[in-house]
């Protein structure tokens, strides 16, 4: 067993067992996240060490008369003795307090960034639809914006999995894909949807995940910079096939993606040709 | 030992005594003060004609503190369910709440049940009267019993008009095609509600009758005591719920 | 003993039976999930291969069993019906009869939730946080037709049981103390139940208006949780614009405080063993407890931690982040509390202490990871995988089940009369505590690595975090040792209950009342921690004793 931990350990590409950051963002949150891993195995190794040691050398030492509670007079407070544990105690409190506050302002200054403002105005959108048990993308095509949707089109053996109304002229040009392809350098605007139940949209290697709720239309936004292939996985437990719900992002450089959102657009262009 | 409703003339004028000092600081014609006054400082069973009472409220306090959890966390759902809707085809955001009219029927049973409240409570105090708390104690007949009863059936009355009204309301509601089993959210609360609180109401009637059996076959007046005034408790709790879930349904939809 | 006993002793002891009746099909349910991930399609006894909804189900009775029918009752009401009572010098509980129709009530709950696994599609598979629509429709998912309605009137039935419990434990602790037995005098534990109980009475209502909720929608064709045009297997099946994010918000208010009520009592329990064990005062026993009530109070506000990445506001995501980081701080007055009760010596490592420390050290390293997953910046990469699966485990089910274990190792005397086997005791304590983080440890790190949770094996792209499965095997031996384990625990109580050492009337020198011998009657007078440091004599003044007027 500790064989297989320490082999855990080395097939891990990064010192934090993660898999590689291939985002904007991600490089902040890794460096939160070594400090947070760091700061918490020092406590945890400084708690446990107190403990054998005290364990250890469990020999009665002479100890000062505890004045408990019963004793609280005023003549009695000037005689107690300095406490050196006391001492030890409220500084030690403090000092974690002071992690504590430390941790929560430098997260809260990453979620900030990532989840106050909205995307900028030149950030791609790309829709992401969940269904049990399958994620599609969506995207806008050449009027960069998304045809409306009825769940009472929805037809994925007509080709129509994510029912786009083809009375609305928006949906004409939109490619739906069940590859998400994206290109790197470029703000990417998510928008999150789902069919059915709540699905967790969570990518690890751009440090994303966000819930797709039936009902809502949530949007999160990030910029991946690395190429490459990326899973894709459901994070909420969804049904059956809450396992098998994966997909794949692909990111590749701004010519490839033009290049292969020309042939999807091309496609979905003599589909819909009337 | 029962428990009765004193009433000492606490007012005693402190006159100067005449041979220096002070007079008494404690005005109670049998002196007091200092811990002594305190009955749960004293071994089970010594606290006083309050023990077994007090032990008692305090357990329909808690119940009735973990009801009104339940109600609010329906009550919480309600406004959330109130300002929910959709984006429609046009982008326009539409909300599938139209609020719903109370049945006016509905202002005749509030009516009833404050009436009610204000019998439960006649019963109530009638059971504590110091004098016949003493007679009954003594054994001498039950007129805490005869004083009490009239107002305990006028109550268990009262309530079953109460009921009763609900259901006139409900039918009236189906009979305007308002249902229960219906996706429109402020029909189904309106039934949700009142049902809800309905059951809890029924189950203050049962709890009447019962404590109206209890005044004749229980022997000792301190548990008759005991069992009308927690009756008493959750009576008018469940009246005040209503007062605040029928102003709810009617002036905050 | 009657069958319908309202002996709040027996009662106790009734309600850690049931607790362990739980725990045991609970422990083989996770050991079957163990297994299957390490050998996916091995055919098991009695199941065959298992199929996907198999494992889901698995996982929910496994997470419901464990958190409501051993978390909630063994701690809580299991242990206060069996020492409360004389804890605060009371003659029984407040009200025996509830006691009893709690108890009977929750037996019938935990009847209903097995049965659930033998109605037609079988058990639910939607976790035992059900969210919907998943829940709600029936067609959403094998299991949760008749399966899910089993659930909810399971855990229906365990609200109004949990509810008249801590009616009883509060207007006990409230009402029933004797007399001189101030707020200042009550045993650490006495507080741990209090404030157990107030969260009990708060937010267990919650829950049962939810489930009545969902319960609406699904029969009654209401739209609490279920949004309009919501398409599940081809149909449309929302018809009004409910809102599953309500359900988490009610699930959750009641979820988050439920985690604390498992895990309170234990810490009240620790602080008693140490001053027990390390025959020593309790220092600073007044900002002990009041930071079991800070932990209380503060609980009930952070629920939202569990929603960051659900599509809750983000603002509300930074509210709920700053109170929970602020829970760290009375979790760490009380662990440094605790730290420094230790020091100087004087330890007996007896088997009760050495769960207690046990305890402690679980819950300093899960309540170390709450921090990290306190910040919505970091959760949103750790939610929902098996980081968080570690977190809990630690936390919650390894401190929660080692002060358990101390408990029925400290009050066995109490229950039985007879002492439990010491030497089987410490090696229960030294083989379940390499179990323990050998199974849970090296979750963290497969939720580093991403693996979500409640996958039943990784396929597809998933398989690109090979690390993971050296993990799987080292956690599932590790299991199978835990478990293992326990077996010794079982047989030592069963064994000593009928052959061990009988117990001197206060075997382990406590002080608390529940030690007292039966005529000891009077006033108390004294602090329930009375011990005196000194080198060489073990000096202690049990709290029956009356106080000399020369102290």
């Amino acid at each position: 067993m500790p064989a297989m931990l320490i082999e855990a350990f080395c097939i891990a590409q990064s010192p934090l067992w993660m898999p590689p950051d291939g985002s904007l963002h991600g490089l902040a949150v890794d460096r939160l996240m070594r400090w947070n891993l760091v700061a918490i195995c020092i406590c945890f190794l400084a708690a446990h060490l107190w403990l054998i040691v005290a364990l250890v050398c469990r020999k009665r030492r002479v100890e000062v008369p505890d004045f408990g509670p019963r004793i609280n007079t005023a003549i009695n407070k000037g005689l107690q003795p300095r406490d050196f544990s006391q001492y030890l105690r409220w500084t030690l409190l403090a000092a974690l307090c002071a992690m504590y506050v430390w941790m929560a302002v430098t997260a809260q200054h990453l979620w900030a960034q990532s989840r106050y403002a909205g995307p900028s105005l030149e950030a791609m959108q790309v829709e992401v639809v969940g269904e049990q048990f399958q994620w599609y993308f969506r995207y806008p095509g050449a009027d960069a914006a998304f045809g409306s949707t009825r769940p009472n089109l929805v037809d994925a053996t007509a080709g129509n999995p994510l029912g786009i109304d083809s009375h609305d002229a928006r949906g004409r040009d939109d490619v739906v894909s069940s590859a998400l392809v994206l290109p790197a350098g470029r703000e990417i605007d998510l928008r999150l949807r789902s069919l059915d139940v709540i699905h967790g949209f969570f990518v690890p290697g751009m440090r994303l995940k966000e819930n797709a709720v039936p009902g809502l239309v949530l949007h999160v936004h990030f910029t991946p910079t690395v190429p490459g292939t990326y899973p894709i996985l459901c994070s909420q437990l969804c049904g059956l096939g809450h396992e098998r719900m994966q997909a794949v992002l692909s990111v590749v450089s701004p010519a490839e993606f033009e290049s292969w959102l020309a042939t999807r657009e091309h496609a979905r262009a003599e589909q819909t040709a009337p | 030992m029962p428990a009765t409703f004193t009433r000492h003339p606490v007012e005693i004028e402190r006159k100067d005594t005449g041979i220096g000092g002070k007079p008494p600081l404690d005005r109670r014609p049998t002196g007091g003060g200092g811990d002594g006054d305190n009955w749960d400082n004293r071994p089970h069973g010594r606290r006083g004609p309050r023990e077994l009472l007090t032990r008692y409220r305090l357990g329909v306090l808690f119940a009735l503190a973990g009801d009104l959890m339940f109600f609010v966390a329906l009550v919480s759902a309600f406004f959330v369910r109130q300002s929910a809707g959709h984006f429609d085809a046009r982008e326009n955001y539409v909300s599938d709440w139209h609020p719903l009219a109370v049945p006016p029927i509905l202002w005749i049973n509030t009516a009833i049940l404050i009436l009610s409240s204000l019998t439960m409570e006649m019963a109530r105090r009638q059971l504590f009267r110091e004098i016949d708390v003493m007679d009954e104690w003594l054994g001498l007949g039950r007129p805490a019993v005869k004083r009490a009863a009239p107002w305990l059936i006028a109550t268990l009355v009262l309530g079953s008009l109460f009921l009763a009204g609900q259901w006139i309301a409900w039918e009236q509601l189906v009979q305007q095609g308002f249902y229960f089993n219906s996706p429109d959210p402020s029909s189904h609360f309106f039934y949700l509600i009142t049902g809800v609180h309905g059951l809890h109401l029924l189950l203050g009637v049962f709890a009447l009758a019962g404590a109206l059996a209890a005044m004749f076959i229980l022997r000792r007046i301190e548990l008759r005591q005991i069992v009308v005034d927690c009756t008493a408790w959750y009576w008018h709790t469940m009246g005040l719920f209503w007062i605040f879930l029928f102003g709810l349904l009617a002036f905050f939809q | 003993m009657k069958f319908f006993t309202t002996q709040h002793r027996a009662l106790g002891v009734l309600y850690l039976l049931l607790a362990l009746a739980a725990v045991a099909i609970g422990t083989l349910l996770s050991l079957v999930m163990r297994i299957h991930r390490v050998w996916p399609d091995t055919p098991l006894p009695f199941l065959g291969v298992m199929k996907p909804e198999d494992y889901l189900a698995l996982v929910t009775m496994h997470g419901t069993l464990m958190i409501f029918f051993v978390l909630t009752i063994a701690p809580q009401i299991g242990f206060a019906s069996l020492v409360l009572p004389e804890q605060i010098g009371a003659r029984s509980m407040a009200f025996p009869r509830l006691n009893a129709a709690a108890f009977w009530i929750a037996t019938v709950a935990l009847l209903v939730l097995l049965s659930a696994s033998f109605v037609p599609k079988g058990a639910p598979i939607s976790g035992w946080t059900s969210y919907p629509p998943l829940s709600a429709i029936p067609a959403a998912g094998p299991g949760e037709g008749a399966g899910m309605d089993f659930w909810l009137a399971s855990i229906g039935l365990f609200c109004v049981s949990s509810w008249l419990a801590a009616v009883n434990i509060l207007a006990t602790i409230l009402g029933e103390r004797r007399a001189g037995m101030t707020w200042s005098r009550l045993p650490m534990t006495v507080w741990a139940w209090l404030v157990t109980s107030i969260l009990t009475l708060l937010v267990f209502a919650v829950l049962l208006a939810a489930i009545v909720l969902l319960f609406s929608d699904r029969h009654f064709g209401s739209s609490f949780f279920v949004p309009a045009g919501d398409l599940i297997n081809g149909r449309i099946v929302g018809r009004g614009d409910g809102s599953p994010l309500l359900w988490l918000h009610l699930f959750w208010f009641f979820g988050h405080p439920e985690v604390y009520i498992a895990v309170l009592p234990g810490m009240g329990l620790a602080t008693s063993l140490f001053a027990n064990f390390g025959h020593r005062r309790v220092p600073g026993y007044r900002i002990m407890a009041a930071m079991l009530v800070a932990i209380g109070l503060l609980g009930l506000v952070v629920w939202g931690h569990h929603m960051f990445v659900s599509g809750m506001n983000p603002y509300a995501g930074t509210a709920f982040a700053l109170t929970t980081m602020a829970i760290a701080v009375p979790s760490t007055v009380e662990v440094l509390g605790w730290l420094t009760m230790l020091w100087g010596g004087g330890l007996q490592l007896k088997t009760p202490m050495l769960f207690a420390l046990g305890f402690l050290s679980f819950f300093i390293a899960g309540g170390l990871t709450g921090p990290i997953l306190a910040q919505p910046a970091l959760d949103a990469y750790l939610h929902n995988t098996f980081f968080v699966v570690a977190h809990f485990h630690m936390v919650m089910a390894m401190a929660g089940c080692f002060s358990i274990f101390a408990g029925i190792y400290y009050w066995f005397p109490l229950m039985t009369g007879r002492l439990m086997n010491e030497t089987l005791g410490k090696l229960h304590f030294w083989l379940s505590i390499i179990g323990a983080w050998g199974t849970f440890f090296p979750m963290h790190f497969s939720g580093l690595a991403g693996e979500p949770r409640h996958y039943e094996r990784l396929t597809g792209p998933a398989t690109s975090f090979s690390g993971i499965v050296a993990n799987e095997r080292g956690i599932t031996s590790a299991a199978l040792f835990l478990a293992a384990a326990q077996l010794i625990f079982l047989w030592n109580i069963f064994a000593s209950a009928r052959r061990g050492r009988i117990a001197p009337p206060n075997p382990w020198q406590a002080t608390t009342l529940e030690w007292s011998p039966g005529d000891a009657n009077g006033r108390i007078d004294r602090g329930p921690y009375e011990y005196e440091i000194a080198v060489n004599e073990m000096k202690f003044f049990p709290q029956w004793e009356r106080a000399s007027k020369q102290e």
